[in-house]
C-alpha cells in the first residue's frame, strides 16, 4: 500500500504530535522532536510498527513531535494513514 | 576531581579557586569575621548624584577584573544590567565578573560581551540564554550556582566580594534613600539587594523616579549609598510584575495540589501558628489555595508566609490565615501593593531570608514549603537547574535553603513532562540533596523520604496514595520509555553551590 494523497493528523499540543503524510517513491521518516535527544529512537520504532502493521510500502512522513506518549503516536499515525487513503469525493 | 556525598564528580579547583565537595555528614560551619569594606565619609554640602551610569562607574573606579552586581526584583523586565554592561565595554573596562542575584533571558544582550572579554565569569546563578550558550559552549565564561541564602552567605564571609553594587532603586531620592514601593518600575520588596547595599564596597542607586529628599519609607538608607544616578526607565513594568498569578486550571496539577494540601494536613504542621511557604506557579497555587480552605474551614491562624509573595498570600494575610507575610521579592501588582501599605507585610533581605551563617534565617522558622522539580531521583535529590537536555537554564532561588530549612518540604510535580519522567534513577545535576525532601507528589502516587516512617503512616491512614519512589518510578517509565541519558563533555561549564559553600555538583558542556 503506498499513500495516496497528502493528509494530516495531530495538532501542537504539548504532549501530542502532528504527523504529515505526503506521496513518495520511499518510504521516508523525518522525525522532529522536542524530546529527540531522548526518544528519537522509540519514536521511530512506533511509527514503523503502525506503518507496518498497515501495510505502507511507500510515503514520505514529517513528524513534529512535542513529546506524545506511545499510544498517541499509534493513534496520530494510524489516522494519517486512514486519511491519506481515503478517496476524494 | 573529587567525589562529594552525593556521588557526584566536582572539580577540586574551579576558576582558579579551591573548592571543599558537599559533605551531608560535615557541612561547612562559618570561621572568622564579617567580611568588611572601607569606611567612608560623605561631608556635609557634598552631592551624591551623578548626571549618568558612565559617569557612576568612572566614579566609582571600575577596573579590569572587578566584581559588579545588580538585583533581579525587576526580574525580565530588567534594563539596567545590559546598561551597565555597554556602559563598561564603551569605557574600555575588561574582564569583569557579574555577582548579581540572578541573571535572566533579557540579559541574552550581555552574550556577546562574554564572547568580547568584556565579561569573564559569572558569580551568579542563570535563566536563559546565558546559561544554554555556556552549555552549549558556545561561551566560555565560568558560573557559580547560588541559592538565595547561599549568595547572601558569599558576600558576607567576602567569598565574593562586590566591587561596585548597581541597585535599581524605584523611588529614590538624590541621598540614595531608596525604596521598591513606588513609581512605574515598582517591584515592592528589594530583598536581595539589601545584602549588596551592606557589602558592596561602593554602591550606586540608579532611578527613574527621582523623588525629594527624604524618601519615605526608606528600605535602603543613604549610609549606604555612594552615587546617585538618574536614568530614563529601569525597566518595562510589563515584565517586572505579573499582573495577576493564578491557580492552575490543569486537572492533574489540581489532584497533585490536593494531595499535597493532604500531606501537610496529614503531617499535624497544619495549627494556630502554622508557617507557609510556595512558588508562583500555577499548582503551588493551588495548594496554597486547598490549604487556605482547610485553614478557614479548622479556624487555624497562621503565624506568617514568606518568600517571593503572590496577591495569594496577600489575601490570606488580609483574611487574617497569616499574622505577616515576609517578603524578599513581589511576584505579582497585588503584592507589591500590599508591601507598600499594610505594615503586616514586611520587607525582609537575602540574609534574614535564608543566610545559613547568621544567627538563624526566617527559614529556619517555616513549617512546610512546597517546591518544583524538573527532575527528582530515587534518593529525593533534586535538579531545578538544568533541564532533561542538559541545558543550564534556571537559577536555584531559595529552592534550597527553605528545603532545609522548613519542617517539611514537599516537591510538586507532574509524573510526565513532554514525554519525560519526573523520577529517575538519577538526577541530571543535584540542586537540593535528597536529604532535605521529605514529600514528592505527583498524580500518579506520593513517596515519602525513608526517615519520615511515622509520617508515611499517617498518610496511608488518611488514604493519601503511597508509594515506594523505586515503584513509582517504574510506574512512570513504563508509560514514558526509558530516555537515551544526554551525552556531556568533561568540560565543567559551571558549579552548583550547596547554601554552605560546598560543591553539590557541577555542570558539564553538552555534546552535541
Amino acid at each position: 500500500m503506498k499513500i495516496a494523497r497528502r493528509a494530516q493528523a495531530g495538532t501542537m499540543q504539548s504532549s501530542d504530535i502532528m504527523v504529515f503524510a505526503e506521496p513518495g517513491d520511499e518510504l521516508i521518516i523525518e522525525i522532529d522532536s522536542t524530546v529527540a535527544k531522548q526518544y528519537e529512537h522509540l519514536i521511530r520504532a512506533k511509527i514503523t510498527e503502525v506503518i507496518e502493521r498497515m501495510n505502507v510500502t511507500s510515503g514520505i512522513f514529517r513528524i513534529k513531535d512535542r513529546g506524545a506518549l506511545d499510544y498517541a503516536i499509534a493513534a496520530r499515525v494510524e489516522a494519517v494513514i486512514s486519511r491519506a487513503q481515503e478517496q476524494e469525493a | 576531581m573529587a567525589l562529594n556525598s552525593l556521588g557526584r564528580y566536582v572539580p577540586e579547583t574551579f576558576n582558579g579557586i579551591k573548592r571543599t565537595p558537599y559533605n551531608s555528614e560535615a557541612l561547612l560551619t562559618p570561621q572568622g569575621n564579617e567580611y568588611s569594606r572601607p569606611v567612608k565619609i560623605v561631608r556635609p554640602g557634598e552631592r551624591k548624584l551623578l548626571s549618568g551610569l558612565r559617569e557612576a562607574i568612572i566614579a566609582s573606579g571600575l577596573k579590569d577584573g572587578m566584581t559588579i552586581a545588580t538585583h533581579h526584583h525587576l526580574r525580565n523586565g530588567d534594563f539596567l544590567l545590559n546598561q551597565v554592561v555597554k556602559e563598561i565595554d564603551a569605557l574600555g573596562i575588561r574582564n569583569i565578573t557579574i555577582a548579581s542575584s540572578s541573571v535572566h533571558p533579557v540579559h541574552a544582550e550581555i552574550i556577546p560581551y562574554i564572547k568580547k572579554g568584556v565579561i569573564t565569569s559569572l558569580e551568579c546563578g542563570v535563566n536563559g540564554p546565558v546559561g544554554e550558550a555556556a552549555s552549549k559552549g558556545e561561551i566560555d565564561c565560568p558560573i557559580i550556582v547560588r541559592s538565595h541564602g547561599g549568595r547572601a552567605r558569599s558576600m558576607m564571609t567576602g567569598e565574593v566580594v562586590v566591587d561596585v553594587a548597581f541597585v535599581a532603586a524605584p523611588c529614590c531620592d538624590e541621598y540614595g534613600n531608596m525604596n521598591g514601593y513606588f513609581g512605574p518600575s515598582a517591584c515592592g520588596s528589594l530583598g536581595y539587594s539589601h545584602v549588596d547595599a551592606r557589602y558592596a564596597k561602593t554602591v550606586v542607586a540608579v532611578t527613574d523616579n527621582l523623588v525629594p529628599y527624604p524618601v519615605c519609607p526608606v528600605v535602603i538608607p543613604q549610609t549606604c549609598i555612594d552615587y546617585v544616578v538618574q536614568v530614563e526607565s529601569l525597566g518595562d513594568p510589563k515584565k517586572i510584575v505579573s499582573t495577576t498569578t493564578r491557580v492552575t486550571k490543569d486537572p492533574i496539577g489540581l489532584m497533585i495540589a490536593k494531595y499535597a494540601a493532604e500531606v501537610i494536613r496529614a503531617s499535624g504542621l497544619l495549627k494556630n501558628g502554622f508557617s507557609f511557604q510556595t512558588g508562583a506557579g500555577g499548582t503551588s497555587l493551588a495548594v496554597a489555595d486547598n490549604v487556605r480552605r482547610m485553614m478557614l474551614e479548622e479556624k487555624i491562624k497562621g503565624s506568617f508566609g514568606s518568600g517571593g509573595i503572590t496577591g495569594y498570600f496577600v489575601d490570606m494575610l488580609e483574611e487574617g490565615l497569616f499574622q505577616t507575610l515576609l517578603d524578599v521579592q513581589c511576584f505579582d501588582l497585588r503584592a507589591v501593593e500590599s508591601i507598600s501599605k499594610n505594615m503586616c507585610h514586611q520587607e525582609i533581605s537575602a540574609d534574614t531570608y535564608a543566610n545559613p551563617f547568621n544567627c538563624g534565617a526566617v527559614v529556619n522558622m517555616l513549617d512546610a514549603v512546597i517546591l518544583g522539580a524538573t527532575e527528582v531521583d530515587v534518593d529525593f535529590n533534586v535538579n531545578v537547574n538544568t533541564e532533561s537536555n542538559g541545558y543550564l537554564l534556571h537559577n536555584t532561588g531559595g529552592h534550597t535553603d527553605t528545603a532545609a530549612g522548613a519542617k517539611l518540604a514537599i516537591i510538586v510535580a507532574p509524573s510526565i513532562r513532554g514525554r519525560l519522567p519526573i523520577i529517575l534513577d538519577q538526577v541530571t545535576t543535584v540542586t537540593t540533596p535528597g536529604e532535605n525532601i521529605d514529600v514528592i507528589v505527583t498524580e500518579r502516587g506520593i513517596a515519602v523520604n525513608s526517615k519520615h516512617e511515622d509520617l508515611k503512616k499517617e498518610l496511608i491512614k488518611a488514604k493519601i496514595p503511597v508509594k515506594d519512589i523505586h515503584d513509582l518510578r517504574k510506574e512512570i517509565t513504563q508509560i514514558t520509555g526509558v530516555p537515551r541519558p544526554v551525552e556531556f563533555t568533561d568540560d565543567v561549564i559551571a558549579l552548583v553551590e550547596y547554601r554552605d559553600g560546598s560543591i553539590i555538583d557541577s555542570v558539564r558542556r553538552v555534546k552535541e
